[in-house]
């Protein structure tokens, strides 16, 4: 049986037409059909985040949408992050501060803490512990994820100051 | 860890829903709001629906508003929705607590309230919210319309009242009086866990500042969220405290019924409804 439905995705400002199974997921989509492998699929059902992409400009786990619902959404992976050779000020800063050593979970994180500083530049401490909780890492202890978003936070809040 | 082949409907209203859900129940249909519970289930085989009838491009569903004595709460309301108070009073206040458990932020943005309820995991906070202050629960078919009030919406675990062909449309709380305590207080080994027990108390006082209306609800211990009434009555008449919220507190942890077949982890799990409960009427002495 196949059912496949033919979807217009736009990732990143681009236009991907492409026919899926409804059964496939954001995540599977993107990496697959889109060649945006910078979205890493772990857990694939939700626990561990490093899935993580923005739909809307909400954080959102890619695994737990299918690619179907996506349709006629905006959604932004880590590849968008960057300005050409410029990186996000997030992406600098946890470089910077030792904020990843595999990487593995790193663009996952990228997308959450994207999420949440242009939605609240001004997250306080606490609720910033608990969005970066939502995301599983295994090497850098978190400490150095919180402090990288912490300082982005600043860097980014200066540059809007300046604008 | 990929979900099975199934059939995607994506209607843009209400009647829409309903007539197609109406088509497929029978051949393993469900509705789709968030996801956040049945995509997981479907990554692990655990459910393999046959259709998805999904509920996200019908416009209207996620308001959230009052009417007359009720919040009214729209089919696709995300859990985000309700982190700061959609309402003046203690019911937004005591929202806004409550959804801070709810797993983490990016399943919040996604998740829905009604869907949880729908689900009816016996660890949802949403459900426990249900119980406790007795929702009304609207559900839609191709015939008609039907509200179902709780006790009597949720039956066990994962179980309700709803009907295969029946979409939960919305859920009406209603809404608590301006002098109303409230609290709420959940156990779990890391934030964002299921809970390992959990519960909300309310109450008010009368002129004498003895306690009226006691409502303690407690969850993720039994099959469905309960409120139970022998801690409530070791609570009518007496005075807020330490003495009355621990009799209260003993009174629940001998009233539940934990699913737990060992009897040492049924042990354990009234141990931790002493201890919620005891908390939850402590932030709710503390809540005015």
């Amino acid at each position: 049986m196949s059912n496949e439905m033919d979807i217009v995705l736009e990732v990143n400002g681009t236009q991907y037409p492409l026919r899926v199974e409804p059964r496939r997921t954001l995540a599977d989509t993107l990496r697959d059909q889109c060649g945006l492998t910078g979205t890493n699929s772990g857990c694939e059902h939700g626990v561990c985040g490093s899935c993580t992409v923005l739909v809307d400009d909400e954080p959102v786990r890619s695994c737990l949408m299918f690619a179907v619902q996506a349709a006629g959404h905006k959604i932004r992976t880590v590849e968008g992050l960057a300005d050409g050779e410029r990186l996000h000020p997030l992406q600098q800063a946890f470089i910077d501060n030792h904020a990843l050593q595999c990487g593995f979970c790193t663009p996952g994180f990228l997308m959450l803490a994207v999420g949440a500083l242009e939605k609240n530049p001004d997250i306080g401490d606490d609720e910033l512990r608990d969005v970066l909780s939502s995301n599983l890492c295994r090497c850098t202890g978190y400490q150095n994820i919180v402090k990288a978003v912490r300082a982005a936070a600043l860097q980014m809040r200066a540059q809007t100051a300046g604008r | 860890m990929k979900p099975g082949q199934f059939s995607y409907h994506a209607p843009k209203t209400l009647d829409e829903a309903v007539t197609i859900l109406g088509t497929v129940a029978g051949a393993d249909g469900r509705v789709i709001a968030g996801g956040q519970s049945l995509v997981p289930a479907m990554a692990l085989r655990l459910a393999q629906p046959a259709h998805l009838v999904d509920i996200n491009g019908i416009a209207g569903l996620d308001r959230v508003f009052t009417d007359g004595g009720e919040l009214v709460i729209g089919a696709c309301a995300r859990h985000a929705a309700f982190e700061r108070p959609v309402i003046a009073g203690p019911l937004g206040i005591l929202l806004a607590a409550v959804v801070q458990h709810i797993a983490h932020y990016p399943i919040r943005t996604r998740g829905t309230f009604c869907g949880s309820i729908a689900h009816a995991d016996p660890a949802s906070e949403w459900c426990l919210v249900a119980a406790t202050l007795g929702a009304r629960m609207v559900a839609r078919s191709t015939r008609g319309s039907r509200s179902i009030v709780e006790p009597g919406f949720f039956q066990g675990m994962m179980a309700t009242a709803l009907e295969p062909d029946e979409m939960l449309v919305e859920t009406r709380l209603p809404l608590l009086a301006a002098d109303a305590r409230c609290g709420f207080n959940e156990f779990n080994r890391r934030a964002g866990d299921f809970a390992i027990a959990m519960a909300l108390a309310t109450y008010r006082l009368d002129n004498n500042g003895r306690i009226i209306e006691p409502h303690v609800g407690v969850g993720a211990v039994e099959g469905s969220p309960r409120r139970i009434a022998e801690a409530e009555a070791a609570l009518a008449g007496q005075q807020p405290g330490t003495a009355a919220f621990a009799a209260a507190a003993e009174a629940a942890a001998l009233a539940v019924e934990p699913i737990e077949e060992n009897a040492e982890l049924a042990g354990y799990k009234r141990d931790v409804v002493r201890a919620v409960v005891g908390r939850a009427l402590e932030m709710a002495e503390k809540s005015q």
